[in-house]
């Protein structure tokens, strides 16, 4: 049974390539960078070993309990990042409990992260390999600490699923996660200042580590070089009871799982309230953006943006905080601009086969177009008026804002009427409706970048004239460069926008059927 | 309007392509979709091998097969969701791939194995759908008032579709279908996992709708219903039309099902399984 549930994986892991051959480039391409990553840390694990025994300890204490940590703090974030073998659908078969969880923690490892992980620990042993029994130990441990690291992630999930069973709490995690990852680069900034203002930092950090469950196997190998046998074997023993509470916990969870179906509990609501179809124009572009907005604001995937567009500046600041130089701040309005208008030319991507009711219905290209880009207006624009406004008055560098709002106003709706081209010509695999915004099926990754990249260049290029006015007036300091850039960025930013309706219209009227189909293979 | 009992070699079609009332239709004898040589080929796989079918203004069409028998595809290709390999599809007399906007305001459709603009709530689901055709706000209003009270959603109208049930789902979608009062409804599964009881009032719409002159395609592997249900039938396999007619010239003096299973083959019978015999 064990051996079925393994190759179960195995074959789930192979058919998912066999579905597009994009699909399995990105495989290669995220592989190699995995392998690549892999090379690295073995590389460094094995030459650690001629270096300082507690200096040694202290770095394999610490990774080795960041990536514990990691497994178990991923599924949190990300719902559903391997549910390839989901206790939920084992629920109708009758596999024996032991057989199961054995199967279902054997199915974890396997996979890249599970394979990267169990190699980096094996490599321990290398690095402790100037002490026998050590190294001897860093294998037993490294057995250890997968086992802790699946059994820990397996009960977060098994766990986590009956909250996640609830749509509103799926909704909103998803939606709130991205908070903390958008800011994982301040974050790690600021540990790294404590490492640099005070140099027994790690050494502490390390020390306290290695008596909790995340440290305590990478830190048995190295109580054995120095030979403190007691203390290494009260480790072990907290690592040993750590897995086998979790095991038990897991077990607990898991058998309630398998007898209680996912189930939403919902409030039922009478008719009477139409939103936001009642304020936008009772035309089929108004309906179509009235949908849009109403998706920026119940869709993960859409809301996981608008959660991002205050986070922004901080990401700014910090960005120009590193260098010193605060006047990237002030292009604040201008990247907002850009990346707003950027976030629509996936869109019937995101529609998924819904899409349908457009086609059905004999949407025209333009109004399908115009109402998307006008529900992308209506909350941007104060977005990026703000944006652009306020970073100058805090600088007092008002006498910018023309050319500032030049760049805005065409990144803005330059960018809106590429996408409208672009999204009704190219789609590719985004998140499905209802799915986490950070799951992405394998391998989208590089088509996905490639569409990005290329989109990106080209939108540059559409954006040149207003450029080479701010950059003539940036140098020259005249301020009729200024005002030119702000001429351009509205006149050449609405032509581009209309011109965008209408070009991405016509194919959009030309190419529906085909869309529906390009959409339909992902699902 | 009379059709041929059986699957043979269908004539010319006739296309007229300028515009008729529905009863002018009838008179005229047009059926109300028309399909001539339609195919469709996935890779290796043809789905659908050059299908021809009449479907008589007025009628309510059953089209039944096996699964995988193409009619989901057939039905894609005959509403302009699927662009077809070959052949055509007329509804009324408008050529669906060369005039698709003019074809698809005659026409209401509910696809099966799509996904809904299921972030909105039912009522705004139907709205939805009739003010992308271009009907007027206080039309609309009142029209998804009376969809919802007729297909008993008027109690979840302002529930997210995502939380409905698959019944519930299927009845939004159908609702949708009827906002803007099509002469033609064309229905992939319509009763699938809807409760008897909404199944009943469905079937009770439709039949009024019928009566009225418009006409409704269904696609089933519900004998039963069909035979009860329709006046018409088309039984497909393998992408090809084994039989169509009025089902009292299809199903001869058998019962639909027994004339389904076999025009359709692959009976087993009760050889097998000895294992599960319990005693």
């Amino acid at each position: 049974m064990v051996a079925h549930l393994l190759k179960l994986k195995l074959l789930l892991l192979r058919n998912s390539l066999r579905r597009s051959t994009w699909q399995l480039v990105g495989v290669i391409l995220g592989g190699l960078y995995g392998l690549g990553l892999l090379g690295l840390v073995v590389a460094g694990l094995v030459t650690l070993g001629a270096l300082d025994l507690e200096l040694v300890r202290t770095v394999v204490v610490l990774g080795g309990s960041a990536a514990v940590l990691g497994w178990l703090v991923i599924p949190l974030v990300v719902s559903g990042v391997d549910m390839t073998l989901d206790p939920a659908r084992f629920v109708t078969f009758a596999v024996p409990m032991r057989q199961l969880m054995t199967g279902l923690a054997l199915g974890g490892v396997i996979g890249i992260p599970g394979l990267v992980t169990l190699i980096a620990l094996l490599t321990l042993a290398v690095t402790w390999i100037r002490h026998p029994v050590a190294a001897l130990a860093a294998i037993v441990c490294a057995a250890g600490a997968i086992l802790l690291c699946v059994v820990g992630s397996r009960l977060i999930t098994t766990a986590g699923a009956a909250l996640a069973s609830s749509r509103r709490f799926k909704d909103l995690s998803s939606t709130v996660a991205i908070i903390p990852l958008v800011l994982l680069g301040p974050i790690f900034a600021g540990i790294t200042a404590g490492f640099q203002n005070s140099p027994g930092f790690a050494g502490e950090l390390a020390h306290i580590l290695a008596w909790t469950p995340l440290g305590v196997f990478l830190a048995v190998p190295a109580d054995l070089a120095v030979g403190e046998w007691p203390t290494a074997l009260a480790r072990f023993a907290i690592g040993v009871g750590t897995i086998c509470v979790m095991a038990f916990l897991w077990q607990k969870s898991l058998s309630h799982a398998l007898v209680t179906p996912p189930h939403n509990a919902v409030t039922r609501k009478g008719a009477g309230d139409l939103g936001l179809f009642s304020r936008f124009p009772a035309s089929p572009t108004g309906a179509v953006a009235a949908r849009a907005l109403t998706y920026w604001m119940r869709d993960p995937r859409y809301a996981a943006s608008v959660i991002l567009v205050p986070l922004l500046p901080i990401l700014l600041w910090f960005i120009s905080g590193e260098s010193g130089d605060l006047s990237l701040l002030n292009y604040l309005g201008p990247i907002t601009a850009f990346l707003l208008a950027w976030s629509i030319s996936a869109d019937i991507s995101y529609d998924n086969t819904a899409f349908w009711i457009h086609l059905s219905a004999g949407l025209s290209g333009k109004a399908d177009r115009a109402g998307r880009a006008l529900a992308l207006m209506v909350f941007a624009t104060p977005v990026v008026l703000v944006f652009t406004v306020v970073p100058l008055i805090v600088s007092g560098s008002l006498a910018d804002l023309p050319m500032m709002l030049g760049l805005s106003a065409g990144a803005l709706l330059t960018g809106a009427g590429f996408s409208s081209v672009l999204s009704a010509r190219y789609t590719y695999n985004v998140p499905l409706p209802g799915e986490s915004p950070f799951k992405t099926p394998p391998g989208t990754g590089f088509s996905m970048l490639a569409i990005q990249f290329i989109g990106w260049v080209v939108l540059a290029v559409l954006l040149l004239p207003e450029l080479g006015f701010a950059i003539a007036y940036l140098v020259t300091g005249n301020a009729v460069f200024g005002w030119l850039t702000l001429l351009t960025g509205l006149v050449l930013g609405a032509g581009a926008l209309i011109g965008g309706i209408r070009l991405g219209g016509a194919w959009y009227d030309k190419r529906g059927p085909e869309l529906l189909q390009a959409v339909s293979v992902n699902k | 309007m009379t059709s041929q009992p059986v699957s043979s070699p269908a004539p010319a079609p006739e296309p007229q392509k300028q515009k008729q009332s529905a009863s002018a239709d009838a008179a005229a004898g047009r059926p109300a979709l028309a399909l001539r040589g339609l195919a469709k080929r996935f890779g290796d796989k043809i789905a659908v091998n050059g299908i021809d079918l009449d479907v008589p203004t007025g009628s309510f069409y059953g089209l039944v097969g096996p699964n995988g028998a193409g009619k989901t595809t057939t039905l894609s290709m005959a509403t302009g969701l699927l662009r077809p390999d070959y052949g055509q599809a007329w509804v009324n007399g408008v050529d669906v791939w060369q005039n698709p906007l003019e074809a698809k305001r005659l026409m209401g459709i509910l696809p099966d194995g799509v996904r809904l603009f299921d972030r909105l709530t039912g009522e705004q689901l139907v709205t939805y759908a009739g003010l992308l055709r271009g009907m007027d706000r206080d039309e609309v209003a009142e029209r998804v008032a009376d969809l919802l009270k007729a297909l008993d959603l008027a109690d979840d109208a302002g529930t997210l579709v995502v939380d409905y049930s698959a019944g519930m789902t299927k009845k939004i979608a159908l609702a949708s279908a009827l906002v803007h009062a099509p002469r033609l409804l064309v229905l992939d599964e319509p009763f699938e996992s809807v409760d008897p009881v909404s199944a009943a009032n469905i079937r009770d719409i439709l039949t009024t709708y019928v009566r009225s002159g418009g006409t409704v395609i269904v696609s089933s592997h519900v004998m039963d219903l069909v035979q009860r249900m329709c006046d018409h039938v088309a039984v497909i396999a393998a992408g090809t039309v084994l039989a169509a007619g009025t089902v009292d010239a299809v199903r001869g003096d058998a019962s639909l099902e027994d004339r389904f299973v076999e025009l359709v083959g692959g009976r087993n019978t009760a050889e097998g399984l000895s294992w599960l015999r319990t005693s």
